[in-house]
């Protein structure tokens, strides 16, 4: 049973406040929604979760232990979906998920083909990636989550360019990944339909004349 | 290990397929160093006098023009934050980036340089010496140059600024390069520029992936 929490999170973007005193917790098993309308910070918690982004404040930690101070384990247990696909397109669909797997320690000849048939695109593997379209991208960039077990996805709004089919089957696998015990944070504006996800709403954050004037200050 | 080999193997895979960067890179070193006997005339003494000085700053500006792209396009397209994500720690990731770098670009350097060193009629001495001093002071380049080409990331002149930041950090390399040809030309011994820039060298080894590494942490937050 792990668990991974935030408490007093603070964020600021180039000396701009995003978000403050910010907390949540997830468990095995479970998993987290971001909400909240553009700008309100869902992005840059994902980021802050991820280790990309310090805090400016409060504190990250898994199992109790703080994660700045063994960014390498929190590392090895994390999947990130960014805005961005990785996609490059000189290389074919396959060769592409392939590099991801290596450098993840999967073996690429076992576990490339069946993570591309969990996204609908196993038809396309010998494809150069150039041709794909930004949906058929976008699988292939989620591909990379069914490479191999991680206890905690970090998925910044997944379902973007999907079509309804691939976001039924991206539902699938984050019950499946939750099923085995992981846990995901989620960013959305459309409803996943996630069963029993706790919600985290950011649009507080929002509106913030408040925090504006204090930085003007 | 195995994340540095897979880094490593899609880079020069990568080139491999896109074709045009190594290419561009020699083509540069020629026309550049063929610039010099149309500048100064084709004066066999004077050429052979300047040739050691010509190869170095062309091979030095050459390895320049690559540089800036070293870290760009991963950056661009969201595969730099993923990588730095991944298992292997990001100084790992540099390292095979820069090794994919340096055979890309610097072995075919390597290669060319001294196919232009007979076009400038340099002596004979040299070209051992010439090709050795390459083989050390190149991955050198190609080590403080990914310094700066994490630096420069998501700045809008970035080639420029990539210049003003790396030339200056180049010297050394060109000093020791050129005497180490030129001692060998005079027939003294080049034992000590060789050593000077294989010091570099190891310096450069040891210090430049960190640096590296603490400009593409800053590039991605």
């Amino acid at each position: 049973m792990n668990r991974f929490q935030g408490q007093k999170l603070d964020c600021l973007r180039s000396a701009r406040p995003v978000f403050r005193g910010l907390a949540f917790q997830v468990e095995s098993g479970g998993a987290l929604v971001l909400t909240g309308p553009n700008g309100s910070g869902k992005s840059s918690l994902l980021r802050l979760m991820a280790g990309l982004l310090p805090p400016a404040a409060g504190s990250l930690s898994w199992n109790g232990q703080t994660i700045s101070d063994d960014p390498d384990a929190h590392r090895l247990r994390l999947r990130y979906l960014g805005h961005l696909d990785a996609v490059k397109p000189a290389l074919t669909a396959a060769e592409n998920l392939a590099f991801w797997a290596g450098l993840m320690g999967a073996d690429p000849g076992e576990a490339v083909a069946p993570a591309l048939d969990a996204l609908g695109i196993g038809h396309l593997a010998d494809l150069p990636a150039r041709f794909l379209s930004a949906g058929q991208k976008r699988r292939l960039n989620l591909a990379r989550l069914a490479l191999a077990p991680a206890a905690l996805w970090l998925l910044d709004e997944p379902a973007t360019a999907l079509d309804a089919e691939t976001t039924d089957r991206l539902r699938g696998l984050i019950q499946a990944h939750r099923d085995a015990g992981g846990m995901a944070v989620v960013s959305t504006h459309s409803d996943l339909g996630l069963k029993d996800a706790a919600n985290l709403d950011l649009s507080g954050f929002a509106a913030r004349p408040a925090l504006d004037a204090d930085t003007a200050a | 290990m195995t994340g540095f080999r897979a880094i490593l193997m899609r880079d020069l895979r990568l080139a491999l397929r896109q074709g045009m960067d190594s290419a561009m890179v020699v083509m540069f070193f020629v026309i550049a160093v063929v610039l010099f006997p149309l500048g100064v005339g084709p004066e066999p003494n004077v050429l052979a006098r300047i040739a050691p000085g010509v190869l170095w700053v062309a091979a030095l500006l050459s390895v320049l023009l690559s540089l800036e792209r070293l870290f760009h396009t991963d950056f661009e397209d969201g595969s730099l934050e993923l990588l730095a994500l991944s298992p292997p720690a990001l100084e790992v990731v540099v390292l095979a980036k820069v090794l994919a770098h340096w055979l890309i670009t610097g072995l075919p350097l390597i290669v060319a340089a001294p196919v232009l060193a007979v076009l400038l009629n340099m002596p004979a001495d040299g070209f051992a010496l010439l090709l050795l001093a390459l083989l050390l002071g190149t991955p050198t380049l190609s080590l403080i140059g990914a310094v700066g080409a994490a630096l420069i990331l998501g700045s809008r002149r970035g080639g420029v600024l990539l210049a003003l930041l790396i030339l200056p950090l180049f010297i050394p390399v060109l000093i020791f390069g050129v005497g180490a040809v030129e001692a060998a030309i005079g027939g003294f011994p080049a034992r000590a520029p060789l050593l000077l820039l294989g010091a570099i060298f190891a310096g450069a080894l040891a210090l430049c992936p960190w640096g590296a590494a603490a400009g593409l942490r800053q590039a991605l937050e």
